[in-house]
């Protein structure tokens, strides 16, 4: 396999709970087809245009979170006179080999977003005369012969940018058109039409025009910084002179993996436990609301910052458990997310033993019960079906206040390790640069718009799942997550 | 009334040995006593001798539970269980690693902590409530629209951001205050403002977007229509109906948090400088000092007992018809 490909493919565990996940997804996703009522409330979120435009947002966001969980180690060019196949120490990732230029052409230090000179003056020789000048990039504008260019290069790739994604955007919608004529079974042009109609109607119950019209910005846009993204460094470049456009792009994956690995410890916990307690009562019942009173009453940023200091007591103690450098972040992130589950499954549980009390006394209950079902066997099939809803409405909306504590808790120092591109680790750095004179705005913004279109993304996305399954039930205890921190 | 409230701090007792336990096992079972002195002592200083004088400096060389040298009660009583743990139910938290004494340090930085966080909470209320009424008042319309897109938003924006930001654009740009620092006193509003500001300002958007669900739940409800019928003005259906029925489930929110304001806020204090406990933390956490995390833990849970306490006190105030027994 690894001589085929050329790379030796590295599995991070992170990795694989993350593809786990997806493939998790997708199996929901077909229970929920084969469920009436599932399907038309997936289809009350689909009707918001709010939602689908989040959801064309998100997606992309997880393509390139995806994209970023697919490891490997490179080959090493073979040694003179050894048939042995070496494999380089550094573990990659297929959004790195994507975006190989981004990460290669490092500069010196900072540089301003665009820019074609260094930030910095330096001394240099010029004409035989030493002076101090700001220096020339090694790859920002380095295109360019004369500097008069600059702006009109940037308006011609901007130009061509926009047209290519513009190109792209057409594609995209005349796929989804064609797939959406051949599922429905209608000619091309009659789905056009009635997916460009602005009101929703029966044949076309989903709000596509959000989508085509989200896809197009993030075409255009997308384009626009693909063709900048060329030959500068768009969002300028960091400390080290790594491409900050790079830098926003690797945490995207950390964020989504807080977001989503956390859910894998709080839902086995909450639903276990929640459903014991509010099925069997009595001393199960008892335990359990102790625990989770327990738990709950020690304020949230406290308990995470004491397991966290513990775990990396665990992790320097026994250095010897991690290969790489790599792998030491990977496990670091993965004890982080399990510590943010343990920690966050109570306001779930204490929601779902409240609706399995009830359940418990509904008829069709006492009637599998009087039948002589077992009560393991009644809460699998006749009670956990009816608590779905709620699971699935706590996971979206948990996942911003994830995202959100991910940022504070590293920047604390209690969240990833500090190797690891995250939005908290950029934010952090950012703090001492917006000291500095000129300032270094650059990363700090980068941070601040790819963290405010995923979380917005996420927060409308969860609104319209939670107004779509459950909109009587109130919501308001799950959010107060990690707000303390802020 | 005292009945219940005894009968309720009775019941805190359990909880407290509970989260006594959970920082015991954290802090002492997780890690033993030596693997600690290993790592804050560095990779390089570690030495079986230099590893027992820096149990001993802090009391940890002594058996977790069970001390079978000693004699008598003190078989039970000169263990790290009693002394670290059982010693901070009378709040005896011991010494921190720059060896003061923690309990003190606490009651000191309490002030500047209060300094900053009640104002913050009451303006922020203020703030949060009006803002909902408004958004209610102008219900169905483009305002009302823009308000909740606008909360949307602010929801979605890190905390962090909001510090950052602001302290930059008004500390640094426009020159406004100092950028940190704090002085005893009434000086010290010049350095308390702007934190405040900032954390009313990073609170309104999802506080009152739910605050406004709460007014809207209560406007569409049959005496509000009455209230219309006898001719009331909007504004005080607003004020004098609205409001005081909604205040219950707001009081949930917000009075479990009045004593938790004690403990100050983790990231603003850091930020500008406050020698408050929120800042305290920080500094323990990033020197490791598991002593002062202990204890905070401790507190912590101290003042969210003490605040739902006082929730269900609150709530025979407002709601008559809450009869506590």
């Amino acid at each position: 396999m690894a001589d085929l490909i050329g790379v030796k493919p590295v599995f991070l565990w992170s990795d694989l709970l993350l593809w786990a996940l997806v493939a998790g997804a997708v199996l929901l996703a077909l229970y929920c087809r084969s469920q009436d009522y599932l399907r038309r409330a997936w289809r009350r979120v689909g009707e918001s245009s709010a939602a689908m435009a989040s959801v064309t947002v998100l997606a992309v966001f997880i393509a390139v979170g995806l994209l970023d969980s697919l490891h490997y180690q490179p080959r090493l060019p073979a040694k003179e006179g050894s048939s042995e196949i070496q494999y380089a120490p550094e573990v990659l990732s297929a959004l790195d080999a994507l975006f190989a230029d981004l990460r290669l052409n490092k500069e010196k230090t900072y540089s301003a977003p665009l820019a074609t000179h260094g930030f910095a003056k330096e001394t240099m020789e010029r004409d035989g005369v030493q002076m101090r000048d700001y220096p020339r990039l090694v790859f920002g504008g380095a295109h360019l012969d004369e500097l008069s260019q600059h702006d009109a290069d940037l308006r011609s790739r901007a130009l061509s940018g926009a047209v290519t994604g513009l190109l792209v955007w057409a594609a995209f919608t005349g796929l989804v058109v064609g797939l959406l004529a051949l599922m429905q079974r209608r000619s091309y042009a009659d789905t056009c039409r009635t997916v460009w109609r602005p009101r929703l109607s029966a044949e076309r119950p989903i709000a596509w025009g959000a989508v085509f019209v989200t896809a197009a910005v993030l075409c255009v846009f997308g384009g626009v910084i693909a063709a900048w993204a060329d030959g500068y460094h768009v969002f300028g470049t960091d400390k080290v002179g790594q491409d900050v456009l790079y830098l926003s792009l690797k945490s995207v994956r950390t964020a989504l993996l807080i977001g989503t690995l956390t859910t894998l410890v709080t839902l086995p916990l909450a639903i276990a436990l929640g459903l014991i307690a509010g099925f069997r009562g009595g001393w199960w019942d008892d335990a359990i609301q102790y625990l989770y009173t327990v738990l709950n009453s020690i304020p949230g940023v406290l308990l995470i910052a004491a397991m966290v200091l513990m775990m990396q007591v665990i992790i320097d103690t026994h250095p010897e458990w991690f290969e790489t450098a790599a792998e030491r972040a990977d496990a670091r992130l993965l004890a982080l997310c399990f510590i943010l589950g343990l920690t966050s499954w109570t306001g779930l549980c204490r929601l779902l033993r409240a609706e399995t009390l009830k359940l418990r006394e509904l008829d069709y209950v006492q009637a599998a019960r009087a039948f002589g079902v077992s009560d393991a066997r009644i809460m699998a099939r006749h009670v956990l079906p009816n608590l779905m809803h709620i699971v699935l409405i706590a996971l979206v909306m948990d996942f911003s206040g994830l995202v959100l504590s991910e940022a504070v808790l590293s920047y604390i120092g209690i969240g990833v390790d500090s190797s690891m591109n995250s939005f908290g680790t950029m934010i952090n750095a950012a703090r001492l640069e917006l000291s500095r004179e000129p300032v270094v705005w650059w990363s700090l913004a980068a941070a601040f718009v790819l963290m405010l279109a995923l979380v917005l993304a996420a927060n409308l996305f969860a609104d319209a799942v939670r107004d779509a399954f459950d909109p009587r039930f109130q919501w308001r205890a799950r959010r107060t997550l990690k707000r303390a921190a802020a | 009334m005292i009945a219940y409230i005894i009968r309720r701090l009775l019941y805190a007792i359990p909880i407290l040995i509970g989260v006594n336990l959970i920082t015991f096992v954290l802090f002492f079972v997780v890690n033993s006593p030596d693997d600690m002195a290993r790592m804050q002592l560095g990779a390089k200083r570690v030495t079986p001798e230099a590893i027992e004088k820096w149990k001993a400096e802090r009391g940890y060389d002594r058996p977790l539970v069970w001390n079978t040298q000693a004699a008598g009660l003190a078989k039970a009583t000169d263990t790290i269980l009693f002394d670290k743990s059982m010693r901070m139910f009378v709040f005896d938290f011991g010494r921190a690693d720059d060896g003061r004494d923690i309990a003190l340090e606490i009651g000191n930085r309490m002030g500047p902590s209060l300094a900053i966080a009640i104002p913050t909470f009451l303006l922020g209320l203020f703030v949060t409530v009006s803002f909902a009424l408004l958004l209610v008042f102008f219900r169905n319309t483009a305002l009302d629209v823009g308000g909740v897109v606008l909360c949307v938003a602010a929801m979605s924006i890190s905390g962090l951001f909001y510090i950052i930001g602001g302290q930059y654009l008004v500390s640094k740009v426009w020159n406004l205050v100092p950028i940190s620092g704090y002085a005893p006193g009434l000086d010290a509003s010049k350095f308390l403002i702007l934190p405040v500001l900032i954390s009313v300002v990073g609170g309104i958007g999802s506080s009152a977007r739910w605050y406004r669900t709460l007014f809207l739940e209560e406007i569409n409800k049959d005496y509000v229509r009455t209230a219309r019928a006898k001719g009331l003005s909007e504004l005080r259906v607003l004020f004098r109906h609205v409001l005081k029925n909604a205040m219950i489930p707001i009081l949930t929110g917000v009075v479990v948090v009045i004593p938790l304001l004690f403990m100050g806020s983790l990231l603003l204090e850091s930020f500008f400088g406050i020698p408050g406990l929120g800042s305290y933390t920080i500094d323990a956490i990033n020197s490791q000092d598991f002593a002062v995390v202990r204890s905070m833990v401790f507190i912590g849970s101290v003042l969210y007992i003490v605040g739902l306490l006082l929730t269900d006190i609150s709530y025979t105030l407002v709601d008559p018809r809450v009869r506590l027994n």
